[in-house]
Formats: structure tokens, sequence, C-alpha cells
């Protein structure tokens, strides 16, 4: 992907209410245990059906405060591994946001998520700030992300940015 | 132009002048401290990939609390990773058991007023205690620390906290956190830094001002802080720190604040917060005679010197009606409390001690809650299944209400058992 234009394509939304916390997108009884053992866990106390039902490219859709709790990264880490693309609050926990675009996860506050329903047919911009869905025709706004993080995202996390760097002054 | 206290320490971290809230700056770090859970197993593959060494290792602080209590395959493997990797850095600031992060920090000497600090735990909120600015971050971040000794910080809006009037007898700073949870939300400070101030906060110790800057987390803030006073210094020559530099760690006269949120501590009762969120607090009385089938004094916000002496003023002569586990935030602590007598009255009153570190608090160790277990706890969290079983519950109090609630079997105002406790 570059940074110039990004268009993420997201066959479903998965939606969840406000105040979703780390402890349930990963729970402490797996954190000894390598992300992909505690992926099939995530948020089961919330939907039994979300780890074993969401597949590649879905985009992850939530209310207020977003990944309050624990600054455990396995939380965005168990998202992208279930295939999670993109993800739409309406507010963020710091870490939490900070954490999934270190990642290379997008992250993008989106003031009008509560239009989304679960299941729906999304398209992504995080440059333009631009929600449009498939399913319903809507287009809604979402805050860009600022073009330095943006650089980080589309190389693929703060890691690989490094690298670049690291190279690039070696 | 006039900045909070934690405007001042950004900026000079970020070698400006001066900073407002809302800045995208870069701060050199002047400590980063890692535990055992977000720490080596996490960072060492990262730094590998990319090629980086540790920028500074004399900044670098180790400290293992989160699986220690676990005999298991897998926390050993943990342990044992962090120690190669400590060895093979040559890395000399590493504690190993010796307790929780958050206290063994300060506890070692490593905070002082003015630092620019990142920790790798969301209670790094902590360390602000001591008039540093030390804010949470997760591993990968705290990989880029370690590669490059920076950090790209937004300059959050600080709110002040104003506690005015003096505690009563019985109530906490826990009481106060608990209480803010409620009033500005869990997302209530949300990206911000609060700073905290008023006669009743420069009258509690030290620990009991941790309690303060440790919860900060739960009010989703990015720091908390308090500006070094006498009782800082005190805590710092105790700590070996000479000298203490609290000169000048204040905010500016003037200084702008996002949004004062004064209340009257004479006025506070003791808070519990009842099941899934510290924010569902209410004063004792609304959960009065709840039954629970255990008891936990436990973790960096509930297990310090002071709470441990809260617990032992209530627990002192009397019998727990159900488990009470006793889990001192740091080997220090521990040590100190059993010199002074109170260990040996926690457990004479029937209390279980536990070795340091985080234990139930993340659901490990004797002290899990099992399935549909309900259980008080002086920990700062009690989200779904935190501290056990995803059916487990966990009421939320200070160390007087749980000891009182130990002894009664049911949630009880401490208050009742102050006025005839013997000191
Ligand atoms: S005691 Fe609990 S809150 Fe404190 S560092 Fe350990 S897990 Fe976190």
């Amino acid at each position: 992907m570059s940074a110039g234009t990004m268009t993420l394509e997201c066959p479903r939304a998965w939606v969840f209410g406000d105040d979703i916390n780390t402890d349930v997108i990963a729970p402490s009884a797996y954190m000894m245990a390598p992300v992909k053992t505690l992926a099939p866990h995530c948020l089961e106390t919330v939907d039994p059906a979300f780890a074993s039902s969401v597949g590649p490219g879905d985009a992850f859709v939530a209310g207020e405060n977003l990944g309050i709790g624990s600054s455990r990264e396995q939380a965005p880490q168990a998202l992208m591994l279930l295939g999670i693309q993109v993800i739409l609050a309406k507010s963020f926990a710091r870490i939490f946001y900070r954490n999934a675009l270190n990642l290379g996860l997008p992250a993008l506050v989106c003031p009008a998520a509560d239009a989304i329903r679960a299941g729906d047919a999304l398209a992504v911009d995080p440059l333009a700030g631009r929600v449009e869905n498939r399913t319903t025709g809507e287009t809604l706004a979402c805050e860009p992300l600022p073009p330095h993080l943006m650089a980080m995202v589309a190389d693929g996390g703060l890691l690989a940015h490094l690298e670049k760097r690291l190279r690039a002054r070696a | 132009m006039a900045m909070t206290l934690a405007e001042k320490i950004i900026a000079r971290a970020a070698g400006e002048a001066r900073v407002r809230p809302g800045d995208i700056v870069t701060c050199r770090v002047d400590l980063a401290m890692m535990h055992d859970s977000g720490g080596p197993r996490r960072i060492k593959p990262m730094l590998e990939r990319i090629g980086a060494e540790v920028w500074d290792l004399s900044k670098v602080v180790i400290i293992t609390d989160h699986f220690v209590h676990e005999r298991d395959g897998d926390s050993v493997a943990i342990q044992k990773t962090t120690r190669e990797w400590v060895a093979a850095q040559g890395l000399d600031n590493f504690h190993d058991s010796e307790g929780i992060c958050h206290i063994v920090l300060p506890e070692r000497g490593y905070l002082r007023p003015g630092m620019f600090v990142v920790g790798g735990d969301s209670h790094s909120t902590t360390g602000g205690a001591y008039g540093c600015l030390m804010i949470g971050i997760g591993s990968t971040e705290m990989a880029g620390v370690l590669a490059t000794g920076e950090i790209w910080v937004r300059v959050p809006p600080t709110v002040l906290a104003r506690a005015e009037g003096r505690l009563g007898a019985g109530v906490a700073a826990k009481d106060i956190m608990l209480m803010l949870c409620r009033r500005i939300g869990i997302s209530g400070a949300n990206y911000k830094a609060v700073e905290y101030a008023g006669p009743a906060v420069e009258a509690m110790p030290m620990s009991e001002r941790m309690v303060l800057t440790n919860m900060a987390a739960e009010l989703g803030a990015k720091a908390g802080i308090i500006a070094p006073d006498a009782v800082t210094a005190d805590a710092l020559a105790e700590a070996g720190v000479a000298p203490p530099g609290t000169d000048g760690w204040r905010g500016d006269a003037g200084a702008a604040y996002e949004r004062t949120v004064a209340f009257d501590a004479d006025q506070l009762a003791p808070q519990v917060a009842a099941p899934h969120s510290p924010e569902n607090s209410a004063p004792v009385d609304a959960h009065a005679g709840t039954p629970v089938d255990q008891a936990y004094i436990g973790a960096c916000t509930g297990a310090k010197l002071e709470d441990l002496r809260m617990a032992a003023l209530i627990l002192r002569g009397r019998k727990t009606a159900v488990p009470l586990f006793v889990a001192p935030a740091s080997v220090r602590t521990a040590e100190t409390a059993k010199g002074d007598g109170t260990l040996a009255a926690l457990e004479e009153a029937g209390a279980r001690i536990l070795p340091s570190g985080c234990g139930a608090c993340i659901g490990l160790g004797p002290a899990a809650l099992g399935a549909e277990k309900v259980g008080i706890s002086t920990t700062s969290r009690n989200f779904m299944g935190r501290m056990g079983a995803a059916t487990s519950a966990t009421y939320l109090a200070s160390p007087y209400t749980v000891a009182a609630t130990a002894i009664a079997g049911h949630i009880a105002d401490p208050r009742e058992f102050l006025a005839d406790a013997t000191p």
C-alpha cells in the first residue's frame, strides 16, 4: 500500500459498544501464550461467535473509549490476526490507539460510527478520512490520520518504519 | 506563556522553550521501564528484526512482577528469556521478583522530579507522584524508544483535581479515585494529564499519592502528576536520591488548566466500585451487606506499606470471616511490614501472605477468583474476568474497606471498626 491512495475494502463490519477494554479483547488467562493461542478467545465474554466468524479484511467498529485498560499489545494484535484490517471507533483509549497504529493497523476516530450496522460492507480511506458504506450507500466522515502516522502505518507499523530509517542512516 | 507542570516537563524533554496542548513534539526519554510481560520476551525479537541496539543501557530498568507467582512452563520460559536478555545486554538495572514495577522503581531511587519517563505498562502513570511525567506505552513503541531514545507525544491538556480539606478516618486515596472514576468517568481524562493538588493531597504520604497517580490510568489519562514538596524530598532521600531536585518543578502561576475538578475530602465516605468497572462506584452504604467469598489486598494500587497498615488498623485483634489474601507490593514493603508488626497483625487475623508480584490482579496465583466467585479487592480494575474466571466478579475498595469486609464476610463500612480499634 502506498501513502498516496488507500482504500480498504472491508467485506463485513463487526460492531461493538462503548468501553470495550483490552482485558476482554485479550483475556488475561491467555497472556502468557502466543497471540495465536489467545486470538480464538478474543472478545469471547462479549460475543462468543466473533473470533470464529470474523474474516479477512473485516472492519472492527466500536463506540466510545475503545481499548481502555491494560497496555497489552496483544489486543490489537489479536484483532489483526483474526483478519481485521481497520478499526473505526467514536473514540479510543490512548495506549490502544497508539499500539494499533504502531502495529500498522489503521485506527480511525469516526464520530458517526453509530450509523454502521453489523455486517455492512465498508470502503475506508484513512487519508481522506472517509468511510463509504457499500451496503447503505451512506458516506461517513472520520478524522484523517495525520501524515506522519499515515507514513508509519503505510510502512507496516513502527518497526518497519524504523528499520527503513536505520537502513537509510547506515 | 505560563505552562502546567506536565507541559514544562515535556517542553524540557523536547528541547522547546514552550509547548501547548495539542502540539506534537519528539521527546528525549530520561528513563524507560519494562516488566516481564511486555519486556524482553516481546522487545528482543523486535530489536533483532530491525537490527537495533539499546540506545543507552543506563536509562533502562527491567523489573519482573507479572509472572513470578506461577511455576508452569510458560512463565518459567518468560522469566528465562528475560534474564538471558538482561545478561546478554549487560543491563545493570534489573530487579527480579523484588516487587511490582511501579513500586520498585521509585523505591530504588530511579525517579526524580522533572524527568520524562516511559513505562511498558498502563499504570506507569504512578511514577508521577514523584513529580516526573511518566507515561505508559505498548511493546512496539518501547522497542522504538529502546532503538532511538525518543518518542513522539501529543502534549496533553492538564485537568486539575483539587482536594480541599482533609480525608476523614477510615477514608483513603483509593476512595478519592473511585469517586473520581464515577464523577468524570473512565474515559473522562483520556489523552489528558491529571494534576492532583490541594490540602488533602499535600497531607498524604507518598504511598497514598501514588494511588492517585496510579489510578489516573482508570480515568484514561496519559499521566498523573503531583508537584514535588517536602514529603517528596523525604521520600527521595530515603530512596538514596541526592540531591532530591524538587526545586522549580511546579506549574507556573496562571497556567491554563483545561478543567478543574474540585471536591471536599472532608465529605467523602468510603467508596466501593461494583463489578465490572471502576466507574460503578458508590458510597459504601449502597453495597453494605453484599456477601463476598474472598478478599484481596494486593497490587501496585493497594498493597504498599501504608495500605497494609490501614488494613492492620482494622484487623488487629479480630478474625476474618472469609479468606483474606495479602500480597505486599514489594519485597521491601514486606520486610518493613514484618519489622513493625504489621504483617503479624494481618496473619493473626487470618490473612494468608503471598509473595510480592501482580498475582491475582491479573488472575494469577492462589488468590485468583474461581468460577462464580465474588471478591473484594484493593486493586485498580474490576473488568469482567480480570481477577480469575470469566464468571467471577470483583468489588473494588480501599484497604480499610476490604479489611472490614473480610471480617464481616459482607461489604462493610470500615469506620464502624475504627471506632473501637486498638491502635
Ligand atoms: S499489580 Fe496489577 S495494576 Fe499493578 S502492574 Fe501489576 S497487573 Fe498492573
